[in-house]
C-alpha cells in the first residue's frame, strides 16, 4: 500500500483516495482473473490425469464415467483407478499448500515450512511404526498420523514458548525435534523385513499408488471442515504477520489465533500426510510460488492451496510416464523442489525478506 | 582425568555386548589369549571400540572446529547438512558408477562434505547481517531434506543398493575392521593437526573478525584452513560409520563448561570427551537391545537433540 505524505487539501485528498481506489479495483480484479486461471488449470489437469494411462479414453467416456452411466473397461478403469487417483493427488495438493503457507506466513519466514520443522516427521515416524511394528490398517494409520503431528506441534510450540513467543526458537527446536524423529524412522526402517521396507520407502516419499476411495474419503472431510476455517481467519493471519504487538493493537486475539491456524493445518497436513505419505517439498513451495504469482498485499491461502494441488497432479503424471522407471510423486517434487529451495534459500537471504 | 575415564569405557566396550565377560577376561584377551569364547568375543570388539574412538573425536574436533570458524553455537556436521552432502556423493557413487572399493568412499565423502559446507555456508551468510545461527541451520535444514530426496529418488528403483545403504545411513560402528580402520588414520591424522595448528587463529577469530584483522590475523585464510581440516574429518568420518549426528554438537558445549573457551585447551580436550561419549553410546545401544543393537548414531541423536533443544531455549531470541 502507498501511503503518501499529501494530506493538504481536500481536492488533492479526494484525488489520492480516487487512485488508491482504482488502484485496488485494478488488484482485485487481477487476483480474480489469476484464481479463476489457476482453478481452469487444475480442472484441465484433473481431467487429462483422467484420460491418460495405458489405454486413453475421450473426453465423453470420461463425462459418462462421472455421472454413473457404465461404460465397458472405462468405468473400471477410471472410476476405481484414475479418479480416487487424481482426487487424492487434488485434496492432498490442497492440504499441503495450505497447511504450507499457513505456517509460512505465520513464522514470517519462506523456510518454515511443516516439512522441515519437524511436523511431517511426527506424522511420517508414527505411521511408519504403525505399518511396519504393529501392521495397522489405512484408517488407523491415519489417525495415528494425526494424533502424533498435534502432538509434535504441540511439544514444539510449547517448548518455543519461553518468556513469550519467538518464530526463529520454534524453527530451531523443530529441526531438533525433526532430528529426533528422522532418527527413529530409520531405526524402525533398519529392523523392517525387505518387503516392509520397499512399502514404508515408497510411503516415506510420498506416493499417490493404491489410492481408493476409503484413503480419499477422510482428506476429503478434512478439506471440508477445516479449509473454510483457515479462510476465515485469513485477515487475522495477514495481520499476525506484523508482529504480536502489532497485531494485538489491531484487535487480534493473538494466543487464540496463533493456537486456531497452528491446529488447522497441522491436523490438514496429518490427513494428507497419512492418506498419501509427505510428498517432498509441496507445502514448501506452494506458498512462495503463490506469492510470486498473486503479488504483496494479496491473502496467499487459496492461491497457494491450487498451486499445491497443481504440483502434486503434475509431478504425479511425470513421475508415471516420463520415465522407464515409475517413479512415487514425492520424488518428482523432491528433485524439482531442489534448485527452487536453493534460488530461494539464496533470494529470501539476500532480502532477508519473508514471502 | 578425561583419559582415566576413556580408559574405562574401553574395557567397559570390551565387556558389554550380547555375551557378558568379565574383566579378568578382558584382560587376558588383551595380553593374547585368545582360546575361549569370552576372549574370542572380546577381540572381536576391539576393533568396533578403536572405531567408535577415532570417529567419536573427529566428530568432536570438526564440531569445535565449525562452531569456532562459524562463530556460531548450533554448528555441526549434521545440522549444518555436511554429512548429507557426503552420504549423497557416496550413493551416487555406489548407485552410478559401480564404486564398492571403501577406499573411493573416503575420498568421495569428503568431496561431498566439501560441497555441501562451502554451499550451505555461501548461502547461509548471504544478505545484510551474515551468517547468523537460525539462517545457517535452515540452509542446512533445507539442504539436507533436499538431498535426502535426491537420495531416495536414486534408491527407490534399486532395491539392492537400498538394503546395503540403510545401514550405512544410519550411521554404526558395527562393521569395523581393522582394514578400514586403517584406510581412515592417515585422513583423521592430517585433519586434526590442521585443525590443531589452526587453533590459535581460531581463538584471535572469536575476537571478531575486525579486531582479529587488526591483530594481524588473515581472517579469510585462517577460516578456509581450518574448515578444510574440520571437512576431511567428517568425511573421513561419515565414509567410515555413516551419519552420526550431535556429536559435533555436544561435545564442544560440555569442554566450554569445564575448560573454558581457548581452543589449544578446547580442542584436545573436546577430542577425549567425543571419544568417550560415543564408546559410551555405543555401549548403552549393545545393552539395552540385547541381543540386539541399537545403532550408535540413534542413540546420539536421543542424546544430542534434546541437548540442542535446551541451547536453543536457553538462549536470548535476539542472539538467535
Amino acid at each position: 500500500m502507498s501511503t503518501t505524505t499529501s494530506t493538504s487539501t481536500a481536492p488533492a485528498n479526494a484525488a489520492l483516495t480516487a487512485t488508491l481506489l482504482a488502484g485496488r479495483r485494478i488488484r482485485a480484479r487481477r487476483r480474480t482473473a489469476l484464481t479463476t486461471g489457476l482453478v481452469a488449470a487444475v480442472v484441465i489437469v484433473f481431467v487429462v490425469s483422467l484420460m491418460v494411462g495405458n489405454t486413453f479414453y475421450g473426453l465423453d467416456k470420461i463425462a459418462r464415467v462421472i455421472l454413473g452411466e457404465t461404460v465397458p473397461g472405462a468405468s473400471f478403469t477410471v472410476g476405481e483407478l484414475r479418479l480416487p487417483r487424481a482426487s487424492l493427488g487434488l485434496l492432498t495438493g490442497l492440504c499441503f499448500g495450505i497447511a504450507g503457507v499457513t505456517f509460512q506466513t505465520m513464522l514470517r519466514n519462506p523456510l518454515a515450512s511443516p516439512d522441515i520443522i519437524g511436523i511431517s516427521s511426527g506424522a511420517s515416524a508414527a505411521a511408519v511404526i504403525g505399518l511396519v511394528v504393529f501392521s495397522l490398517s489405512e484408517t488407523a494409520v491415519s489417525f495415528l498420523a494425526l494424533g502424533a503431528a498435534l502432538v509434535t506441534a504441540g511439544a514444539i510450540y510449547l517448548l518455543a514458548n519461553r518468556r513469550g513467543f519467538a518464530g526463529t526458537r520454534l524453527i530451531l527446536i523443530g529441526i531438533g525435534v525433526a532430528a529426533m524423529l528422522d532418527s527413529t524412522v530409520s531405526y524402525v526402517l533398519s529392523r523392517a523385513a525387505s518387503w516392509d521396507l520397499q512399502m514404508a520407502m515408497q510411503w516415506l516419499t510420498g506416493s499417490l499408488n493404491g489410492a481408493t476411495w476409503a484413503s480419499v474419503t477422510p482428506v476429503l472431510i478434512a478439506c471440508v471442515v477445516l479449509i473454510p476455517m483457515l479462510l476465515l481467519h485469513d485477515r487475522q493471519l495477514a495481520v499476525l504477520r506484523l508482529g504480536d504487538d502489532s497485531a494485538s493493537a489491531l484487535g487480534v486475539h493473538v494466543q487464540r489465533t496463533r493456537i486456531v491456524l497452528i491446529v488447522g493445518a497441522v491436523a490438514l497436513l496429518a490427513f494428507a500426510t497419512a492418506a498419501s505419505g509427505p510428498v517432498a517439498f509441496v507445502a514448501f513451495m506452494a506458498g512462495p510460488i503463490a506469492a510470486r504469482i498473486v503479488g504483496p498485499g494479496a491473502s496467499l491461502v487459496l492461491p497457494a492451496g491450487l498451486i499445491g494441488a497443481l504440483l502434486v497432479m503434475v509431478a504425479d503424471l511425470v513421475g508415471q510416464f516420463a520415465f522407464e522407471n515409475r517413479y512415487p510423486v514425492g520424488v518428482i517434487t523432491g528433485v524439482l523442489g531442489a534448485p527452487y529451495l536453493v534460488y530461494l534459500l539464496i533470494r529470501s537471504n539476500r532480502s532477508g525478506g519473508s514471502i | 582425568m578425561g583419559l582415566a575415564v576413556l580408559a574405562l569405557l574401553f574395557v567397559l566396550s570390551l565387556a558389554f555386548g550380547t555375551r557378558a565377560v568379565s574383566v579378568s577376561e578382558v584382560f587376558a584377551a588383551l595380553g593374547g589369549d585368545v582360546s575361549g569364547i569370552a576372549e574370542a568375543a572380546v577381540a572381536a570388539r576391539v576393533p568396533r571400540t578403536v572405531l567408535a574412538l577415532l570417529v567419536g573425536s573427529a566428530l568432536a574436533l570438526s564440531g569445535t572446529t565449525m562452531q569456532a570458524v562459524t562463530r556460531n553455537p548450533l554448528a555441526d556436521p549434521g545440522i549444518l547438512g555436511v554429512s548429507s552432502g557426503a552420504a549423497v556423493a557416496v550413493v551416487t557413487g555406489i548407485a552410478f558408477f559401480g564404486m564398492s572399493d571403501p577406499y573411493w568412499y573416503i575420498w568421495v565423502a569428503i568431496g561431498g562434505a566439501a560441497v555441501a559446507a562451502a554451499f550451505v555456508y555461501t548461502v547461509g551468510s548471504l544478505g545484510r547481517d551474515g551468517a547468523t545461527p537460525l539462517k545457517l541451520a535452515l540452509a542446512g535444514a533445507a539442504i539436507s531434506a533436499t538431498f535426502m530426496s535426491l537420495i531416495s529418488a536414486i534408491l527407490l528403483p534399486r532395491v539392492d543398493v537400498l538394503t546395503t545403504f540403510r545401514f550405512w545411513q544410519i550411521g554404526g560402528v558395527g562393521g569395523a575392521t581393522w582394514d578400514r580402520i586403517g584406510l581412515i588414520i592417515p585422513f583423521l591424522i592430517v585433519g586434526a593437526g590442521i585443525c590443531f595448528l589452526s587453533a590459535g587463529g581460531m581463538n584471535m577469530l572469536s575476537l571478531g573478525d575486525d579486531l582479529a584483522a587488526g591483530l594481524g590475523e588473515n581472517v579469510l585464510r585462517t577460516r578456509l584452513i581450518a574448515a578444510a581440516g574440520a571437512v576431511l574429518l567428517c568425511g573421513a568420518a561419515v565414509a567410515i560409520a555413516g551419519p552420526i549426528g550431535f556429536v559435533g554438537l555436544v561435545v564442544p558445549h560440555l569442554c566450554r563448561l569445564l575448560v573454558g573457551t581457548d581452543l589449544r585447551w578446547l580442542l584436545p580436550f573436546s577430542a577425549i570427551t567425543g571419544a568417550a561419549l560415543l564408546v559410551a553410546a555405543d555401549v548403552v545401544g549393545r545393552v539395552i537391545a540385547r541381543p540386539q543393537e541399537i545403532e550408535v548414531g540413534i542413540i546420539t541423536a536421543f542424546i544430542g537433540a534434546p541437548f540442542f533443544i535446551w541451547i536453543v531455549r536457553r538462549q536470548k531470541v535476539r542472539e538467535l
